[in-house]
């Protein structure tokens, strides 16, 4: 399956509210670090990945989550990934 | 008639808070049901029954505060005919407290059979249950309407509606039957409060302390509230202010009081555990490096080929050596008490959640030592949600034989821990990093954690602790048996 940009960029967005329900995007860039930004511990980590794999059918591996540091770097990770 | 008392949830509790009955006169509880709700200086948790039998009355009312023994409830054992103390009343004999809607990890709630069933589950196998529900699965309970409130909801729901500020009436049911279920009201909460950046953490912690977030400024990106805010709200008044600050425009003194004194009495009673450890027990340390290779690359394998839910995380693999090795070498698995020590029954591993409002608690995974691997990350991720958002069981916050305190994620390498009375000892894990090992002769880079004991010295000599640190690493060499 292919997945746009912009629909990556949805689904990491998404993924991120579901642990974080409340995450603020607008105070979030695109090269942030979201998982200081938003006090993520390993468990809350780990439930992102769970619910962004699930939602792109991309499987993410443990070796996978230096590149789901920012907005932009999982959007591209989905991207290549899916493609 | 049986007496139902204030238990003791802890070494360093002395009294305790009913904060709400979860039964009412008439209610048929069984052994290991949650029957009250109990705050202590620590945390609140679901006190379960030691009885079997009908409720006959409730001798404390919620909201008092009485001292550890003090007798809550009678409880009538029915070998006999079952007695209607309230004259005509009859007893609401198919109510179910919420237990069966419980998820249940714990070992010591009565409920053997299941307890028995885990321990047969295939060890790296499927678990032999379905995971634990989430907390919202928990509610509704089947309750008997009471209050003049006409609403239907369970206790809890009311509980937690009741500290968020929001009237059930005005609520659209969702549960069976229109029962205004907890998810509910959170919704209705969340849309009653403004707007507001906060980290999670923040809102965790805001949430333990009782802290109004509308009430933080925030110093974080634009003016989001971060933890260390809610910390200094909460907090700070205290350290900077000793009087009463007449002039501050403070326009919720009281919850603000509230949760300070929250915060404070959490300290003391982490103060006088830690302080009473340091007095009574001569602790002495070990330390080892454990090589993690083997366990890191059998760890990333299974996560590979594993269903999502059945992701591990390193801590899954630390937490079950530990126990493992606690039932290879039990004399480190129990208590210290009137002067001899006590094998524990069953390993009920203790795990160090830090709240991170300066407050900790120690809950216990329950037969650690059974649970293969997901199941004991599906209880643990349970574990710390409830520690943190949720209420833990009083079998859970008094059970433990052995604790374990996992500081990997705070970035340290070594902790050497305060063991946790009467307990004998404290096992420590650091965060996994990569470092220069000789092996076979050559220098490699290889993922090492730090395992630390720290025991009791009048229960076991070094030989003894030694030999636990050896288990813990001979087990991390051969992560498929765990």
């Amino acid at each position: 399956m292919n997945i746009n940009r912009t629909d990556a960029l949805d689904m990491v967005r998404e993924a991120i509210s579901r642990v974080v329900p409340d995450a603020d995007f607008a105070a979030l860039g695109p090269d942030d670090a979201f998982r200081d930004a938003l006090e993520m511990d390993s468990l809350d980590f780990l439930s992102f990945v769970e619910v962004l794999s699930e939602r792109s059918g991309v499987r993410i591996e443990d070796e996978d989550a230096s590149r789901l540091t920012t907005l932009a770097g999982s959007a591209d990770f989905l991207v290549a990934r899916a493609g | 008639m049986a007496e139902f008392t204030m238990p003791s949830l802890g070494a360093d509790m002395d009294e305790g808070t009913l904060l709400e009955w979860l039964v009412e006169p008439g209610d048929l509880v069984r052994k290991g049901d949650p029957v009250a709700v109990v705050e202590t200086a620590k945390s609140t948790i679901e006190v379960e029954c030691f009885e079997t039998g009908t409720l006959a009355e409730l001798l404390v009312e919620p909201g008092t505060t009485v001292p550890v023994g003090t007798p809550l409830a009678l409880i009538g054992v029915p070998a006999r005919k079952p007695e209607h103390p309230a004259g005509e009343e009859k007893p609401h004999t198919t109510r179910e407290p919420r237990k069966a809607t419980q998820p249940e990890v714990s070992g010591r709630t009565g409920d053997a059979a299941k307890r028995r069933a885990a321990r047969r589950a295939p060890k790296n196998g499927r678990p032999a249950e379905p995971p634990p529900l989430p907390p919202d699965a928990t509610v509704p309970v089947p309750t008997t309407a009471r209050q003049d409130v006409h609403t239907e909801a369970g206790p809890l729901v009311r509980h937690l509606a009741e500290q968020s500020g929001v009237d059930l009436e005005t609520l659209h049911g969702s549960g069976p039957g229109g029962r205004v279920t907890r998810t509910d009201v959170e919704e209705a909460a969340a849309a009653r409060r403004p707007r507001l950046r906060a980290t999670p953490l923040a809102r965790r912690l805001a949430a333990e302390m009782g802290v109004d977030l509308a009430m933080v400024r925030g110093t974080g990106k634009d003016s989001a509230i971060r933890a260390a805010d809610v910390r200094h709200g909460a907090l700070g008044p205290a350290a900077e202010a000793p009087s009463p600050h007449v002039g501050a425009p403070t326009e919720r003194p009281s919850a603000e009081r509230l949760s300070r004194d929250r915060g404070i009495a959490m300290r003391r009673a982490i103060a006088g555990l830690v302080s009473r450890a340091n007095r009574d027990i001569p602790h002495y340390y070990l330390s080892t490096t454990v090589d993690m290779a083997a366990a890191m690359e059998w760890l990333h394998e299974h996560n590979r080929r594993s269903p999502l839910g059945e992701r591990l995380l390193p801590a899954a693999l630390l937490l079950k050596a530990a126990a493992l090795a606690a039932r290879d070498v039990p004399e480190l698995n129990g208590s210290w008490t009137d002067d001899h020590f006590t094998a524990g029954e069953g390993v009920h591993l203790g795990v160090a959640v830090s709240l991170r409002g300066g407050g900790l608690v120690a809950p216990a995974l329950h037969h650690a030592d059974t649970l293969a691997l997901p199941q004991l990350m599906t209880a643990l991720k349970d574990l710390v949600t409830r520690a943190r958002t949720g209420r833990l069981r009083g079998s859970e916050v008094s059970d433990a034989t052995i604790t374990v305190t996992n500081l990997g994620d705070q970035g340290v390498e070594t902790v050497f821990g305060v063991i946790y009375p009467p307990q004998v000892a404290l096992v420590g894990f650091g965060r996994v990093v990569d470092r220069p090992c000789a092996v076979d002769g050559m220098l490699g880079v290889r993922p090492v954690v730090t395992a630390t004991l720290s025991a009791d010295h009048r229960a076991t000599d070094g030989a003894v602790g030694a030999r636990y640190l050896t288990a813990v690493t001979h087990l991390l060499q051969n992560p498929e048996q765990l």
